[in-house]
Parts: structure tokens; C-alpha cells; sequence
């Protein structure tokens, strides 16, 4: 594979350059191919591959090499500094509306990970002291008002569920009504899975969100995701203005490009990585462990970082 | 719609306003097959034998290098001797495996009216016992197409549910039996051993039925599909691939990256979420959409 070798590579395209100057145009030039096509298999959508490297071209050449540092680790350090600064540099949580309930909105392409991700985030807020509610609202899925259900007793957080013969938006609108009444302050609403493209199935995310006015719209992407990431993206947000990604399945062996991409194209932070199918799978997202993961060279970047 | 329509822009303008065939052609192609999901890789491979393909044909027409290209591609896909999904010998049991959500148990319940349509006697295993609800959502499937579903409660071991069913099959003297198994990371050691396991049952129960193991890829994945069929494969020796979510915008061209370097081909396709949104895979219309 291209990754594994990509600071092999980089250290060898400046293998001829033994003095410690600035960084040439040509040699900036053909590593930075190297980075490219490690950013391409990591899944990192093509535009924003091409925009990333002009941006880390520009930057690089002329640039003076660190004592410290050879040639090629200087390129992966500016490299690695851009990605970070790209993935978002700090840690972004979920906000809680001040009077509540707080109405947390996932959505996402089928099979992502949403209703597993209630679940998880119901066991934070839980711990947290929160007193959260899961709300049913795929009524389209075979048993998926059932998986909620396990899931909800699992981490011992009330499900609300009415069927599936009413509308998701009421449902929505009942269970904050339910909320209130019982002292819930942290509404989190289940929606089915859907096509970005499927424009009846957005039109009534579109429409719970008009009833009940969620705090935070999170779409729920898998990490494994390819350069349709984008699109995706670009859909959930441009129709709901989602205010955040939730990551899931980081616990593959994915170098998750899309997280970038879909960071690139929205500007949305990423608030949470989803990591394992447990409930308790679920960890706050660094945006620079991201970033080294996407270049696959963990520990190049140690090395580096010492330096 | 949008996407589409950009994309086929692109191809029409790349195909026509170049007035020769030079290395810009090449890069812009290039970079259809890259948003496609194709891979670097297997891009440079194609763009390869599409180069010597032309010199072959003696192209010189900027026209007919998008023909020479489908051409090319078709040719990668369908040159394994890959036969169709078809049940020949009966009986015949059916692992679907595959990551998380993907689309194993809609591809069963699909799968299971397809089959019964054809004339089969079908039942399918509850074979994942771990995912919240995956038995109930099964048995929907299984009222929607009549078929019956072998199962136990969640958390009992899959072998022994496959076990169970198997023997379940021979006396009901079944045609078809499918099983459905827990999604899971192929880099998850002790979850690819419990498949072992399963697999381990049916050799020793089951001798006598012809085997298929389908993987189902999720179209909207990019290069780690090379990497769960690559694993499965070691794991199971898959028979062939089921291809969802192809009624999104993504195109699930990793599967050309799997064909170029793994020998298993693309049998069946998911268009949504009906029973009736499966088809047979077909290269031809598969290299089609890739333009479109
Ligand atoms: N390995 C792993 N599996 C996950 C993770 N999150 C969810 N899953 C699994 O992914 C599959 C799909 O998860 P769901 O929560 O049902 O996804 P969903 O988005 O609600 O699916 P639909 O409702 O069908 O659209 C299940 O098998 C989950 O156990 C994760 O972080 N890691
Ligand atoms: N649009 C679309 N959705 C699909 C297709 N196939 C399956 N789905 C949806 O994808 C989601 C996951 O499907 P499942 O069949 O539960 O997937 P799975 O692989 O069994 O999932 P786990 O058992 O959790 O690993 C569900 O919402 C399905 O309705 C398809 O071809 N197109
Ligand atoms: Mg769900
Ligand atoms: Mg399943």
C-alpha cells in the first residue's frame, strides 16, 4: 500500500538533499505527490486533496528545514500542522439549550451507526447526571423501534416510542411534551436512515426540525466512508444545517479520509468518535490523532513531534 | 439531480472538447475513476491498459476513447470465469457476511424472495444473536416473505444456531437455507474466529449442501472494501460480493479495485430498501453508471 510507506518515501525523495537549506520548489513538488496519493487512499475527497496541497505547497517552499529535522520530516511536520489545523484544532462538545430540554437530532445514511449512537450518548449524558430521553422516530426500518428499545435498557435510559403507524414529527413533538412533563432534560431523537438524495425522507427531517427546534442536528457518519462522503455531507447540511459529525466505526482499520473531507466541505467540527459497538464505545474527537491517523504515520509524527 | 448531472457534464465535456488524445485526458480521467472510489491504484492499472488499448485499436479519435475505456473495464470484470448467482445444486447453504451495517439482513430477506420466487423451498438462520433487535428485524423479513427463520434467543452462540438449523433444513427436506451472522470489523481477531467457528459446523453437519458465501459491501465505502474482502476472503473463501446502497450517489467503484486484485466477482446489487430492490449484477450496466 501507498501509506505504509509514505515517510519511507518522503525521507527517499529527499534523500539527496543532505544540507539542511530551505525546501526547494521541485522537492516540495515531489513529495508532495507522495502526500497526495496517501490522502486519496485514506479516502480524503479529490477536491479537497487538490486544495489541501496547493494550500501545504505554498506554504512549504522556501521554507527553512529544522536542525532537527531531515528534509522529508520537515515536509511531513507542515503537512501534519495543515491536516491538524484543516481536522479543527480543539475539542468541540455538545451544547445544551439554557432552558430545557436540550433536543439532540441524529441523522444519517442508512446502516451508520444513529440508533446505536442514542444509546451511547444517552449513557454519557446519564453519567453525566443528565436525565436523558430516547425517542423513537424511525417508524421505516424493520424492528428498529425494538433496537432502540434494547439499546435504551442496556444503558437504563428511557425509550419513548409510539408506534410506527404516526408520523415521525409527531412523535417528535410529543415526546419534548413528554420531556417536560417528566423531567427530561436531554431529548434525543432516533430518525430512520436515508439517502441524502431521497428528497421526501429529507423534507420530513426538515419538518421535525420546524416542530421542535433541536439544539444540535448531528449526522452520524461512518468512518469507512469514500469519496461520496462529501456529497453526503453537503446534502444533510445544506437541507438541515447540522451544527456537528458524529464519527462511528473507528474501531476498523479505516484511515478515515472522509472525516476530513466532510470537515473541509461543511466546517462542521466532529464532536464525538464512535469506536466499537458496545454502548460504551464512545469518545471525545481529537482532531490531531485524527489527522496522523488520515496520513497513517502515527509514529513518524512522534518522532517528529520529539524533535 | 445535481451530483449527477455534474458528473456526466464532466465525462460529455472530457470526452468531447479535447481535440486530441494527450496526457490531460488521461489526468481528468484519472480523476472520475478517483471520486468514483476506483482507487490510485487500480486508476493507474485501467488508465494502463487503456493506453495500450488504444495503441492497439489505433485510436486517434478523442470520441471513441470513452467506448475504448467502457470497454476496457467491462472486459476486467467480466474475464473471471464468474458465473451468475443462480442456485445449481440443492441444497445449498448461504453465509452472508460482512462489516456493520452494510446490509447483510435486508440482502436476506431479498435474497430469500428471490430465491423462493424461483421455485425454491427457503429458511433462513438467525445467525447474528449480538445486534440490539437483529433477530426481530429478521423475523419482519421473514413474515414479508414467507420464509421461515430458524433462530434462538440474542446472546445464545451462532454456532449452535446454525447447528440448529441445519438440522432443521434436512428435515423439511429445504432447498435453500441462508444464514445471517453479526456484523463485523474484519480487524476484530476473536469475532473473525467466531465465524470460524461457524463455518466449522457446517462443513461437519452440512458436508452434503453446495456452499456460497456472499460478502456485502456497502457502495458508499471507499478503500477499506479492499481490506474487509481481503480479510473475509482469508477468513471464509468468499464466493461472491453483494454490492448495496447503489441507489445513493456513490458509485461503489472499489469493487473494480477488489476485481483487479482479488478473484471475486460482484453477484447481486442492493437499489434500496424493498425486497424487491435487488438485481443480478451486471458489468455492463455497472461500467455505465460509473459514466453517469
Ligand atoms: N464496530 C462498530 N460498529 C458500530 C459502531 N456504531 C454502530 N455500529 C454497528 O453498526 C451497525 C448499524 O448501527 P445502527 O445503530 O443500527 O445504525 P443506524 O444508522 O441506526 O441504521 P439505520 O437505522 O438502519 O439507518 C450495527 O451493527 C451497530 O452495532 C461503531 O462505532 N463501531
Ligand atoms: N438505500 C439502501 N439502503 C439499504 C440497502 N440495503 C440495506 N439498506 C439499509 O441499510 C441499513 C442497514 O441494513 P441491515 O440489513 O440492517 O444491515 P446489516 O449488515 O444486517 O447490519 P448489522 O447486522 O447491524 O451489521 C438498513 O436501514 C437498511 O434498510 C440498499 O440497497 N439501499
Ligand atoms: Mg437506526
Ligand atoms: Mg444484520
Amino acid at each position: 500500500m501507498v501509506f505504509e510507506s509514505l515517510a519511507e518515501k518522503l525521507q527517499g525523495a529527499f534523500s539527496q538533499l543532505r544540507g539542511k537549506g530551505k525546501l526547494s520548489e521541485k522537492d516540495v513538488k515531489v513529495a508532495m505527490r507522495e502526500v497526495k496519493l496517501a490522502l486519496l487512499e485514506a479516502d480524503v475527497n479529490f477536491k479537497v486533496v487538490k486544495d489541501f496541497i496547493n494550500k501545504v505547497t505554498e506554504r512549504a517552499i522556501g521554507e527553512s528545514v529544522l536542525q532537527s529535522l531531515t528534509p522529508g520530516q520537515q515536509v511531513i511536520k507542515i503537512v501534519n500542522e495543515e491536516l491538524t489545523a484543516l481536522m479543527g484544532t480543539e475539542q468541540v462538545k455538545i451544547e445544551f439549550a439554557s432552558s430545557p430540554p436540550t433536543i439532540l437530532m441524529m441523522a444519517g445514511l442508512q446502516g451508520a451507526g444513529k440508533t446505536t449512537t442514542c444509546g451511547k450518548l444517552g449513557h454519557i449524558l446519564k453519567k453525566n447526571g443528565k436525565r436523558p430521553l430516547l425517542v423513537a422516530c424511525d417508524i421505516y426500518r424493520p424492528a428498529a423501534i425494538k433496537q432502540l428499545q434494547v439499546v435504551g435498557e442496556k444503558v437504563d435510559v428511557p425509550v419513548f416510542t409510539m408506534g410506527d403507524q404516526v408520523s415521525p414529527v409527531e412523535i417528535a413533538k410529543s415526546a419534548v411534551a413528554h420531556a417536560i412533563k417528566y423531567n427530561n432534560d436531554v431529548v434525543i431523537l432516533d430518525t430512520a436512515g436515508r439517502l441524502h438524495i431521497d428528497e421526501a425522507l429529507m423534507e420530513e427531517l426538515k419538518k421535525i426540525k420546524e416542530a421542535v427546534n433541536p439544539k444540535e442536528i448531528l449526522l452520524v457518519l461512518d468512518a469507512m466512508t469514500g469519496q461520496d462522503a462529501v456529497n453526503v455531507a453537503e446534502h444533510f447540511n445544506s437541507q438541515l444545517e447540522i451544527n456537528g459529525v458524529i464519527l462511528s466505526k473507528l474501531d476498523g482499520d479505516t484511515r478515515g479520509g472522509a472525516a476530513l473531507s466532510v470537515r473541509a466541505v461543511t466546517g462542521k467540527p466532529i464532536k464525538y468518535a464512535c469506536v466499537g459497538e458496545k454502548l460504551t464505545d464512545i469518545e471525545e474527537f481529537f482532531p490531531d490523532r485524527m489527522a496522523s491517523r488520515i496520513l497513517g504515520m502515527g509514529d513518524v509524527l512522534s518522532l517528529i513531534e520529539k524533535a | 439531480d445535481k451530483t449527477r448531472k455534474g458528473i456526466t457534464d464532466k465525462i460529455d465535456d472530457l470526452f468531447n472538447s479535447y481535440g486530441e488524445i494527450d496526457d490531460k485526458l488521461f489526468d481528468e480521467l484519472e480523476e472520475i475513476l478517483i471520486t468514483a472510489d476506483v482507487g490510485m491504484q487500480t486508476t493507474m492499472t485501467l488508465i494502463d491498459l487503456l493506453k495500450a488499448e488504444l495503441k492497439v485499436r489505433k485510436v486517434k479519435d478523442v470520441h471513441e476513447v470513452k467506448t475504448v475505456f467502457k470497454d476496457v473495464v467491462e472486459k476486467m470484470l467480466t474475464e473471471k470465469d464468474n458465473k451468475p448467482f443462480s442456485i445449481e445444486k440443492t441444497p445449498t447453504i448461504i453465509m452472508v457476511i460482512g462489516v456493520n451495517g452494510v446490509g447483510k439482513t435486508t440482502s436476506i430477506g431479498k435474497i430469500a424472495q428471490k430465491l423462493k420466487d424461483d421455485g425454491n423451498r427457503v429458511m433462513i438462520a438467525a445467525g447474528d444473536t449480538f445486534r440490539a433487535a437483529a433477530i426481530e428485524q429478521l423475523k419482519v423479513w421473514g413474515d414479508r416473505t414467507g420464509v421461515p427463520v430458524v433462530h434462538q434467543s440474542e446472546g445464545s452462540d451462532p454456532a449452535a444456531v446454525v447447528f440448529d438449523a441445519i438440522q432443521s433444513a434436512k428435515a423439511r427436506k429445504v432447498d435453500v437455507l441462508i444464514c445471517d451472522t453479526a456484523g463485523r470489523l474484519h480487524n476484530k481477531v476473536n469475532l473473525m474466529n467466531e465465524l470460524a467457528k461457524v463455518f466449522r459446523v457446517i462443513e461437519r453437519e452440512y458436508p452434503e449442501a453446495e456452499k456460497e458465501v456472499l460478502l456485502v459491501l456497502d457502495a458508499t465505502t471507499g478503500q477499506n472494501a479492499i481490506q474487509q474482502a481481503k480479510v473475509f476472503n482469508e477468513a471464509a473463501q468468499i464466493t461472491g460480493i453483494v454490492l448495496t446502497k447503489l441507489d445513493g450517489t456513490a458509485k461503489g467503484g472499489v469493487v473494480l479495485a477488489i476485481d483487479s486484485e482479488l478473484d471475486i466477482p460482484v453477484k447481486l446489487i442492493g437499489v434500496g430498501e424493498k425486497v424487491e430492490d435487488l438485481q443480478l449484477f451486471d458489468a455492463h450496466d455497472f461500467v455505465e453508471a460509473l459514466f453517469n
